[in-house]
């Protein structure tokens, strides 16, 4: 039984890509096939966040316009037997797809894979139509900071208004921090006042800003972002994970080894 | 040190967190100052059944008032209606 998920938020640079690459890639690690779709047409950068940049060839818009076949537009990361990038393009503009279009696309790579996932552009035009027109679920991502709070809140709405049965949070880049002298909202404040399941809650770490610069998604390292991610995707698989501690300190070792660099 | 921390003002995560919860209301409900403006005619044409009051003085908004089960504040609609003079009732 294969599931099409939309990563969005609304707001932009609150982790929509992040999150669709490491989610992607940790249900790969999982052996499940999956392919992420970037849909931010003419802002493509789920590729360059995967390190897949130079190994476009086609992309969405070819294979909705049928100028190519979709297995010819995909990328296979090397990394992981099965992990698929559709890239976006990075000419014209969002009204160059419909929903009809997309819905068509992702139901016909239910046949070969376990997991769709779509980066959603920001925003509440077009593009976020077509990105969570064929999609079962949604994961809303957000951070403990006003304005991206309140576009999550008008995101659930549209989600609850286009019939998308489940949505669930995730919160991310808090700084515990700042939470604990009381300068940052918590993860249950965000909760109350979005009132969905949290499905994650990430920490702002700078592994994932180095995990970029090489282009290597950090889910599964031991860093606390890196266990984050890997937990999110458990619980996408229906597991039950405890919330990470996000307080805890990283380890000894890898501290003594940073610090050797 | 301690003294002055007393004085401190509010930490800015509960400011916050109770801003957005008055925000998401007028959000929610597509509260433009149109939609406001539709509210309080409703509200004059219902009480004006009852008592004559002041239309020019009314005066409604989203605010916050304090609540007992929900251990903090929650949203509400406050509505400040100047009366000038009851109806005698009717009945018969």
């Amino acid at each position: 039984m294969s599931e099409v998920i939309v990563v969005t938020s609304g707001k932009g640079g609150v982790g929509k890509t992040t999150t669709t690459a490491n989610v992607g890639t940790g249900l790969a690690m999982l052996n499940k096939k999956v392919v992420l779709i970037d849909t931010d047409i003419g802002l493509r950068n789920l590729d360059v966040v995967m390190g897949l940049e130079n190994r476009i060839v086609y992309n969405l818009v070819d294979v909705v316009k049928g100028n190519c076949r979709a297995k010819q537009a995909m990328i296979k990361d090397k990394r992981y037997p099965n992990l698929f990038l559709l890239p976006c393009a990075q000419a014209g503009d969002k009204n160059s797809v419909t929903p009809e279009e997309m819905k068509a696309l992702t139901d016909e790579l239910r046949e070969e894979f376990d997991y769709i996932i779509l980066d959603c552009p920001a925003g509440i035009e077009q593009g976020f139509m077509n990105a969570i027109a064929g999609a079962d679920r949604a994961i809303v991502v957000t951070m403990p900071e006003v304005s991206a709070i309140r576009d999550a809140d008008r995101i659930i709405g549209l989600l609850e208004a286009n019939e998308k049965k489940r949505a669930d949070l995730v919160v991310n880049r808090i700084r515990m921090d700042m939470v604990k002298r009381g300068e940052m909202m918590s993860i249950d404040d965000v909760v109350e006042i979005l009132a969905i399941d949290l499905i994650g809650a990430v920490p702002d770490d700078e592994n994932i800003v180095i995990a970029t610069n090489n282009g290597e998604p950090l889910v599964g390292s031991d860093s606390l972002a890196g266990q984050a991610y890997m937990n999110i995707c458990r619980r996408i698989m229906g597991e039950e994970v405890p919330l990470l501690d996000l307080n805890k300190k990283q380890g000894f070792f890898s501290k003594l080894f940073k610090k050797g660099n | 040190m301690g003294v002055f921390d007393m004085f401190k003002k509010k930490a800015s995560g509960d400011n916050a967190k109770n801003r957005l919860k008055l925000l998401l209301v007028s959000d929610r409900a597509n509260c433009s100052p149109e939609v406001m403006e539709l509210i309080k005619n409703d509200i004059i044409n219902v009480i004006k059944k009852y008592m004559e009051i002041d239309c020019e003085g009314l005066d409604i908004q989203i605010t916050q008032t304090e609540s007992e089960s929900n251990n903090g504040s929650v949203p509400a609609l406050i509505a400040n209606i100047p009366i000038k003079e009851v109806k005698h009732s009717t009945d018969k």
